[in-house]
């Protein structure tokens, strides 16, 4: 592997809190992450972990009563928090782009399908109206949809949810964004579908080398197409490496918890219970002192009530926020193995 | 294997639904052909066993499902549960075969009352059916809970209340406070997140082995049928496509779709997952 580059996106500390007419909810409480050019990186969760939030947190699309109140976003060296209103839809129009999970209600169902996508090329490219229509035929073209010309005549109740979300995509990756955020880009849809837009976003990835931040609770698809993990847990991120790394030697006790939690195909013919992890995830209206998985974790030690989560390297780009380590004698060897490849 | 009795047999179960014509079609008079969303479908559930039904989205699952407790009239077939015609029976025998055959839905939130606390929930659905021991309430209630490893402090609570696991546990609990010996799992662990959808997932296989429950297991997600079923049926336009042991479906396909869809499940590319 080559000298790292300056990464493309970084986040640093992020705490996002709500106020709330009942109190504080803190739904991120200190996230940090960094994406260089060209990765795919997966972000992991359960709901209500923070994963969207870190998203549009990126976007600065926090929603009502919602605000940062603490932590840096970095674009390219560019503050992101500090951007003035022009300069942030700048920033929206041409340098990120961002696909959401439901592609019902993120296309206008009175518009025909060419005409939003004309619109924002028209709006953030300033292109005429033939320019545009020419553009977003190809657009449509290069994520999949055949027949594009007709197609694009067509209303969004007249395609079905995958062709939608390759619509979406396509207006998300119109302006080439150096990095594409895509939050649960393919939950609502059938295993077959799924597997064709997993497919466009690491083409698209590897054809422009954009960046992509893939947000899923479904650590199969992330393990599909990802370079790197990180994962989440109660508005932290608690694990970072490479699928490898995590799938194999996973130091955080959730990220363990977690996998093995996983329904697995290979189980078939011989049903048995699967191991699951004790207790409730933490609620965003308490404040949790030290390590937010201590309550539900087996090998917690009275020092994990005063750690502060910060990311500590285990290898060269495997991260985790647990201290206590429990797995790594047990897997020394792998570690190790690990390291010397990298 | 020695032939045992199925307690649930369907044949040649068929279920098409009218489709709306164009402006053309009704100006030229012409006939669309109606859409068969269950076609021709024939299978046997046997007591303590768990069916999973795979498919994706609009290949007629759900439609099945609710073919079987006539929540939707088929159009042709047979239902027998039992040995009784399930498409013939009307009145008080239909309501004890809807009690026999409980169903779970995806979305457990808007199959509870939100008004009604989930001790009276579960108490209602004791005394409609005039389940014994359902005079005593509370006892009842608790015992519902117990089933579903609930504490009864959850009685008191409200739908809204509850996190989506415990919700989805309340529903199987009111479906099994009638003592029905199918269960007809509609999409029951979808919604939810990995680590909550194990629990429930392992609480199906405790219900077939206390109960000896039936279960009906209806899920689009392959990996999710492999930890709980016994056998595996395949649909697609409404087609059985294949059917068999878990085992042997999931491992060893014969059917084209079967295939296609497992070759579609996501998997780690752990083989040079690094771009570079």
């Amino acid at each position: 592997m080559s000298v790292a580059p300056e990464p493309v996106l970084s986040i640093e500390g992020l705490r996002v809190e709500f106020d709330m007419p009942f109190g504080r909810l803190v739904a991120l409480r200190g996230a940090s992450l960094s994406i260089r050019p060209g990765e795919i990186v997966g972000l992991v969760g359960e709901t209500g972990s923070g994963k969207t939030l870190v998203c549009r947190s990126v976007m600065r699309l926090i929603p009502q009563r919602g605000r940062i109140a603490d932590g840096r976003i970095l674009f390219d060296g560019r503050d992101v928090l500090a951007m003035r209103p022009r300069e942030l839809r700048d920033f929206r129009a041409h340098d990120v782009g961002m696909v959401f999970q439901d592609p019902f209600s993120t296309l206008n169902p009175v518009l025909r399908i060419g005409k939003q996508v004309e619109e924002t090329l028209r709006v953030n490219f300033g292109l005429k109206k033939s320019e545009a229509q020419t553009r977003a035929v190809e657009l449509l073209r290069d994520v999949g949809i055949p027949n594009p010309e007709r197609r694009a005549l067509s209303y969004p109740h007249e395609f079905s949810g995958g062709m939608r979300q390759r619509v979406m995509i396509a207006l998300a990756t119109a302006s080439q964004p150096r990095l594409l955020l895509a939050d649960e880009p393919t939950t609502a849809l059938d295993v077959t579908t799924q597997a064709q837009i997993l497919d466009l976003l690491v083409r698209l990835s590897e054809e422009g080398g954009m960046a992509v931040v893939l947000v899923s609770h479904d650590f199969g698809v992330i393990a599909q197409v990802c370079d790197r993990v990180a994962v989440m847990y109660g508005g932290h991120i608690v694990e970072t490496g490479t699928i490898e790394e995590i799938h194999d030697g996973a130091e955080h006790p959730y990220t363990r918890g977690l996998l093995d939690s996983i329904p697995r195909l290979e189980s078939a013919g011989r049903p048995t219970r699967l191991p699951v992890i004790p207790g409730v995830p933490p609620d965003p209206a308490d404040e949790v002192s030290g390590c937010v998985f201590r309550p539900r974790c087996r090998y917690a030690q009275p020092a994990c009530e005063t750690v502060s989560m910060v990311l500590e390297p285990v290898s060269p780009g495997h991260e985790t926020a647990c201290p206590v380590r429990p797995f790594a004698v047990a897997d020394s060897a792998l570690t190790a193995r690990a390291g010397a490849r990298l | 294997m020695t032939e045992r009795v199925p307690l649930l047999r369907l044949e040649r179960l068929t279920k098409s639904f009218a489709l709306r014509r164009t402006v053309g079609e009704r100006i030229g008079r012409s006939q669309v052909e109606p859409a068969r969303a269950v076609d021709d479908v024939s299978f046997t559930l046997h007591h303590g066993e768990i069916l999973g039904l795979a498919g994706e989205s609009g290949s007629g699952k759900t439609t099945l499902a609710r073919c079987i407790i006539r929540l939707v009239e088929p159009d042709s077939g047979t239902i027998e549960l039992d040995g009784i015609d399930v498409r013939a029976a009307r009145g008080a025998q239909l309501r004890e075969l809807r009690r026999r055959m409980q169903m779970v839905f995806q979305d457990p939130y808007s199959s509870l009352n939100p008004r009604m606390t989930v001790g009276a929930a579960l108490h209602e659905a004791g005394r409609v059916h005039h389940r014994p021991g359902s005079e005593n309430g509370e006892q009842f209630v608790r015992e519902a809970l117990e089933r579903v490893h609930l504490g009864a402090a959850v009685a008191k609570r409200r739908p809204r209340e509850l996190s989506g696991g415990q919700r989805q546990r309340v529903a199987v609990a009111r479906a099994l406070a009638v003592g029905p010996e199918v269960l007809i799992a509609d999409e029951a662990v979808s919604a939810l997140d990995v680590s909550v959808q194990a629990q429930l997932l392992n609480l199906f296989l405790d219900l077939r082995d206390e109960l000896g429950v039936a279960i009906l297991f209806v899920a689009h997600q392959l990996a999710v049928i492999a930890e709980v079923a016994d056998r595996v049926a395949v649909m697609n336009h409404g087609r059985l496509v294949e059917i068999g042991d878990a085992g042997d479906v999931l491992a060893n396909p014969q059917d084209d779709y079967t295939k296609a869809l497992l070759a579609a499940h996501p998997r780690p590319r752990l083989s040079g997952a690094a771009s570079s």
